[in-house]
């Protein structure tokens, strides 16, 4: 478990101090996924990076299966840090190294024997699948062919923990979905606790377990990801799940409900039903909703009609047909 | 058109031992000049404010002295260091002498050519490397080194480049090679041709150091798509 108590980060400059993080408590379990969420320039790469004391936080401390990371010497971090994978937005492949040479480096700085290191990098080219590009340099692969070299470099020394920087942020939304799913596939087959560092909300909704909002350097909310996403309280998890498409900033003064799925069986043509039982049109404003293993996962922003009745039959039907819904601010 | 004393030049073989001293003189003051400036300019870049083991008065101590020699323009500098040159080597004179004068002129330029090409490694990649677990030292050795690789190399044949210079200098006072040549059997006898058959067997032996460098370089690159 990683456990980040009270943890504060300041930068000081000549003229000011510039305050990272404040007073960030947080529980990572072993075996989750677990995200963090945040606009940039929110405090989460500051925070990624205290976790595995790449940045020393100016007070607090971070715990590792009840060690205290603070309180190492500067050897007996080393050794930690090698419990903790890490993988960054630009890759931070050794350009000089062939993708071999990449995985057996975390091995070799272990001291371990040369033979048995790359008996492990391949291994683990087989677990990202890229077994046949052993001898290719990082130049001459893809984005996506590049995380999968710096996940099996992460992976190298069996970390217990991998921390992923905007691990995605690089990627063409297709690539995003691949090595969203490897992640997923290491963290339920080798039960790896994953730390998810994004902007971006479709990264936590795919994954995630559990999610913490940041905002100007604090933590808005910590929950289960499904929870968030269907009550979000705090302003910045509505600002980061509630889609800001020109047509939702536009004021057109009937009501809006977003409806969310949760689970709710994907087969189901719940919009239709609603439209043919209750006899009336509603604007689709919002739509993303996707279908993991027969459920339907999203949310729908619809436009009710203006007339109140009718507006007032759509609200009844959800509420009899159990769906979730909240009234969006007109 | 070629003078007389060329063609002399060429039987006694005075010429020939010009180029031979010449790149002798080169390669070995290069060579020393990075066995000093090598460590120098890792210093220079470990002990940076940005580096990975910051230590600010040792930096500036460095950056100070390595400072210091690089402004005194090379002809003065030769000829304060022949004290030196006669201490290390027994004489103030001669090739030997030279090349003594010669690493120490080069030194504090390859410290800044080693720092430069190291700088260029990108910040990443050495964040990955201390996630990983890597003491210090072996960052710079596993992976400053050969990452910036390519880099040192074209740094090594431009200082190459700028030493072959000095020593052509070196040839005014007591030094050999095409600059001794040029000066005693060219300017001061008022033969020109020769003073031209320097500047082109110099700008040749240049072509060649840079020829190989830069395709040396290239080979090393892996960052080139092949």
């Amino acid at each position: 478990m990683i456990e980040i108590k009270n943890l504060n980060k300041t930068y000081k400059t000549k003229d000011r101090d510039i305050v990272a993080l404040d007073g960030i408590d947080l529980e990572i379990h072993d075996g989750e996924i677990f995200g963090i969420i945040g606009l940039s320039g929110a405090g989460k790469s500051t925070l990624v990076r205290c976790i595995n004391l790449l940045e020393r936080p100016t007070s607090g401390d971070v715990v590792l299966d009840g060690r205290s990371l603070m309180s190492l010497s500067r050897r007996e971090l080393l050794t930690v840090r090698r419990n903790i994978g890490m993988i960054f937005q630009s890759f931070n492949l050794f350009e000089q190294r062939s993708v071999l040479r990449n995985i057996t480096y975390p091995l070799e700085i272990a001291g371990e024997k040369k033979s048995l290191s790359e008996v492990r990098a391949r291994e683990l080219l087989a677990l990202v699948g890229l077994s046949e590009r052993e001898k290719f340099y990082p130049a001459q692969l893809s984005g996506g062919q590049k995380q999968r070299v710096a996940i099996a470099r992460a992976l190298a020394t069996r970390p217990k923990y991998l921390l992923c920087d905007e691990a995605t942020s690089a990627l063409d939304p297709n690539t995003t979905s691949q090595i969203l799913s490897l992640l997923r596939d290491i963290n339920r087959t080798l039960g790896v606790t994953i730390v998810i560092i994004t902007h971006e909300m479709k990264v936590i909704d795919r994954i995630c377990d559990r999610v913490a909002v940041i905002d100007r350097s604090r933590i808005a909310e910590v929950g289960a990801v499904s929870e968030i996403f269907a009550h979000p309280r705090s302003e910045i998890a509505r600002e980061l799940i509630l889609p800001r498409s020109p047509l939702t900033e536009k004021k057109i003064g009937s009501r809006r409900l977003r409806i969310i799925f949760d689970g709710e069986e994907s087969a189901r043509p719940v919009l239709s039903q609603l439209i043919l039982e209750c006899q009336t049109p509603v604007n689709i404003m919002f739509a993303d909703t996707k279908d993991i293993d027969g459920r339907a996962f999203g949310q729908i922003i619809v436009q009710l009609p203006e007339d109140e009745n009718q507006a007032q039959r759509v609200v009844g039907w959800l509420n009899s047909n159990n769906m979730k819904y909240e009234e969006v601010g007109v | 058109m070629l003078s007389e004393m060329l063609a002399k030049l060429w039987q006694n073989g005075i010429l020939q031992l010009g180029i031979w001293e010449t790149l002798y003189m080169t390669l070995l003051s290069t060579l020393f000049a990075y066995i000093i400036g090598l460590p120098l300019g890792l210093l220079l870049v470990v002990t940076d404010s940005e580096g990975i083991r910051p230590i600010k008065w040792l930096n500036r101590t460095v950056g100070i002295i390595v400072n210091a020699f690089r402004s005194i323009p090379f002809i003065i500098l030769m000829v304060a260091m022949l004290p030196v040159a006669k201490f290390v080597v027994g004489s103030s004179l001669g090739n030997r002498a030279m090349i003594v004068t010669l690493v120490i002129a080069a030194a504090p330029y390859v410290a800044r050519m080693v720092e430069s090409s190291i700088k260029e490694v990108d910040a990443g990649v050495i964040e990955a490397a201390k996630a990983m677990g890597t003491p210090a030292f072996t960052i710079v050795w596993k992976v400053l080194i050969p990452e910036a690789k390519p880099s040192l190399i074209i740094g090594s044949v431009i200082s190459m480049v700028t030493v072959l210079g000095y020593s052509a200098m070196a040839g005014t006072i007591g030094g050999g090679g095409l600059g001794q040549i040029a000066i005693t059997y060219g300017y001061q006898k008022y033969n020109d041709d020769i003073v031209w058959i320097c500047v082109a067997l110099t700008i040749i032996i240049v072509q060649i150091i840079q020829e190989l460098g830069t395709a040396l370089a290239h080979r090393t690159d892996k960052r080139i798509r092949k």
